[in-house]
């Protein structure tokens, strides 16, 4: 995304409602900074989201998508998890083949007590999308401003 | 063994109805052209022997085909299943997407298809009729003549990377039951991962942005059997029409190959109806590639009943930053 001539990457991160979502708030609550272009959605569990959001986000201008869930093991619906880390990790090599960068996709584990991670993580992963640049390669013109 | 032909195959169909074993029968028949063989369901005897054909250009798949016709009355269907659709006929029924009462099916051995495309390139255009004895295809084409092609120099390619000869599924055999094949089916999977990115790009982004979203790919799939299909909402974001934008062919191939990863059977009719000739095939290896390097080696449609590598998990499964790397240097 361009701001006033400037490169600032635009990255969506989906969290889950359970570990990750109040891991955001804690870091929140703890004042640690982290690039206010993260924009977070809310989602019941990480197994919720669909390679299409994932797609669709990239579609509507995202630079980057990270996913955040619960650590394997402690989903709060007991498996969910379990599953997105299977989806994950196809659609992503999938994207990867596809010749689309793989830095451009992360999932990552954050739980509740972890506001520290949660804070370390967007900071490194803007970063990496940032050195990046523009996604060029999943963009639709006619979603560009 | 004698290759199955189309005399023996009309004859059991017919013997089929005649007993009384099934009421209609699944087939193929000719279509606009010689070469255009379309799918069939034929009611009685007559029919058969007048339409039924069975040769080289016979590739469609049946299987997906019961799904709807075994909704149709009560009596029973009869089916012709080539090695490759009794895998889509398993993973069917594994899906439980027909009656397996409701069917009777006749496994079929097979030695491989021709490709009309290959065909096309060696004879050229304008093919007025094709015939082939099962050695050779003589091609008759408007400009030039008579031609006689070796059959083996048009065999599909997805039949040159056959998996398995063998009959997974059936009531009735015709012909040897074959084997499963150690082929290299995964060769051009690796030679694109082997590429840098921006070749992996560019090889997709030249062969995608040939896609004319003509919906046969998904229309054939017999993974693709929901009754609604996503890419029928117009909100979808990737609609029915040829693709305004580079992101919209992307979206819907990578969509199309995700919802049946782990449900493909590599039966390769994506590849073979796509009037584009666009390698569809290997976006679904990919996945089927990914899936025996990531979660152990798993052929879907092997065994009615097995579970699918996605809605299954284990907890030591690979993380998805880890499963990118594997996935692109398991061959470097």
């Amino acid at each position: 995304m361009q701001i006033n001539g400037e490169f600032k990457p635009l990255i969506v991160a989906f969290c889950c409602n359970w570990c990750s979502y109040a891991g955001a708030d804690l870091a929140g609550n703890n004042r640690l900074a982290y690039p206010e272009n993260v924009k977070i959605i809310k989602v019941p569990c990480s197994c919720r989201v669909n390679p299409m959001f994932i797609l669709r986000a990239f579609q509507r201008g995202a630079d980057g998508v990270i996913i955040c869930g619960c650590h394997p093991g402690d989903c709060h619906y007991t498996s969910g998890n379990y599953y997105t880390r299977r989806r994950m990790s196809l659609l992503f090599s999938m994207l990867n083949f596809l010749g689309i960068e793989k830095e451009r996709t992360r999932v990552e584990w954050v739980s509740a007590a972890e506001g520290a991670k949660f804070a370390a993580t967007m900071n490194e992963f803007t970063e990496a999308v940032a050195a990046l640049g523009e996604n060029k390669r999943l963009e639709d013109l006619r979603c560009k401003r | 063994m004698q290759k199955i032909n189309s005399t023996m195959l009309i004859e059991k169909a017919a013997q089929l109805l005649e007993n009384g074993t099934a009421d209609r029968v699944l087939g193929w028949k000719k279509g606009e052209f010689d070469y255009d063989i379309t799918p069939a369901v034929f009611n009685s005897v007559d029919q058969i022997k007048k339409e039924f054909v069975f040769g080289d250009f016979c590739g469609a798949n049946l299987s997906k085909y019961l799904v709807k016709e075994t909704r149709k009355g009560d009596g029973k269907v009869a089916v012709f299943l080539k090695p490759c659709d009794t895998y889509s006929f398993n993973q069917l029924l594994t899906e439980k997407r027909f009656d397996r009462e409701k069917v009777y099916a006749v496994g079929i051995s097979c030695e491989g298809m021709a490709d009309i495309f290959k065909v096309k390139q060696i004879a050229g255009d304008g093919i007025v009729s094709v015939s082939s004895d099962g050695e050779n295809v003589k091609v008759e084409t408007l400009y030039d003549g008579e031609k006689t092609i070796k059959l083996s120099d048009v065999i599909a390619e997805r039949c040159i990377n056959c998996k398995s000869r063998k009959c997974v599924a059936y009531d009735e055999l015709m012909g040897e039951e074959g084997e499963i094949i150690d082929s290299d089916r995964f060769d051009m999977v690796s030679k694109i991962e082997s590429m840098s990115e921006d070749e992996r790009f560019g090889f997709w982004q030249n062969e995608l942005s040939k896609c004319i979203r003509c919906n046969a790919c998904r229309n054939v799939c017999p993974a693709c059997t929901c009754e609604k299909c996503v890419f029928d909402n117009p909100d979808s974001c990737a609609q029915n029409k040829a693709p305004a934008d580079s992101f919209e062919e992307k979206m819907f191939h990578i969509i199309r190959a995700f919802h049946v990863a782990g449900r493909c059977t590599d039966c390769g009719e994506c590849s073979r109806v796509c009037p584009q000739n666009i390698p569809l095939h290997l976006l679904n290896r990919k996945f089927i590639k990914d899936i025996d390097t990531f979660y152990g080696e798993y052929q879907a449609g092997a065994q009615v009943g097995s579970r699918a590598p996605l809605v299954d998990y284990t907890e030591g499964d690979i993380e998805p930053g880890e499963a990118v790397m594997k996935g692109e240097s398991e061959n470097a």
